[in-house]
């Protein structure tokens, strides 16, 4: 019955964590090319040619999670070693999104660029309390000029 | 009140400093969003609940940390740092610090 149920909840995993991640990619990627033409930077220097009259503080965050199956995959990975392809691409939706997320805030705000922008990651709440890894806070954050 | 994570604020200078300010809290949601959340680590993908949760934690500990620059005659906090930690299932720590000034 266990093993059932383990089944189960691997395939739906598996078919519904698909298809969320790759709308999420295509929403990603599209909203990216539309905010190409805000600069952002991580370093603290700001365009000299450019007159600075306003600073503010931005930021996006997001939490994701992986769906069962790879967290299972993941589990099985730990195992052998190497590359843990399955949070790879959760880390990156993540980050994405978070940035996405503060650059959205600056363009209604009305900058024309980002400075010491800085991204920062933490697990939040295990579910399963062992080594799985539960939900990723990602936060996006820099400063906003215009 | 300005807020940047810069060492600056662009076209002004700074004529005051008082220091190190910082605001935390630690929040936590309902059972229902703790439940919810469960099930979502099923399916994977964006945890609406919690996102929204650490949103309003952080512009708690932000308030609270300019309330504090307030306090000591500040008008802007450069240098803002943020940081996450889980305190517990379902609860997290918000902690935001900076360097209070006065800028003209």
């Amino acid at each position: 019955m266990d093993l059932i149920i383990f089944m189960i909840l691997v395939g739906v995993g598996f078919a519904t964590g698909t298809i969320i991640e790759r709308k999420h990619f295509q929403s990603i990627r599209l909203r990216e090319r539309r905010h190409l033409n805000l600069v952002t930077t991580s370093t603290k220097i700001t365009d000299p040619e450019k007159n600075i009259s306003d600073a503010i503080l931005v930021s996006g965050s997001v939490v994701v999670s992986v769906d069962y199956f790879k967290r299972v995959l993941a589990a099985l990975i730990n195992i052998t070693g190497g590359r843990v392809a399955p949070y790879e691409t959760l880390l990156d939706r993540g980050r994405r999104e978070a940035i996405l997320r503060m650059k959205e805030s600056a363009h209604a705000w009305g900058a024309h660029s980002i400075v010491n922008m800085r991204v920062q990651t933490s697990t939040i709440g295990n579910q399963n309390g062992k080594n799985s890894l539960g939900m990723v806070e990602v936060i996006a954050y820099g400063t906003a000029v215009k | 009140m300005i807020i940047t994570n810069i060492d600056s604020v662009p076209g002004k200078t700074i004529t005051e400093h008082f220091g190190l300010v910082s605001g935390n809290t630690i929040r936590a949601k309902h059972i229902g969003r703790d439940i919810m959340a469960g099930f979502k680590n099923i399916f994977g993908g964006e945890l609406k609940g919690y996102t929204e949760l650490l949103e309003e934690s952080r512009q708690e500990a932000l308030s609270r940390m300019i309330a504090q620059a307030q306090s000591v005659g500040a008008n802007a906090v450069i240098n803002v740092r943020f940081s996450t930690s889980a305190i517990a299932q379902g609860a997290a720590e918000l902690y935001a610090y900076g360097t209070a000034v006065k800028v003209s």
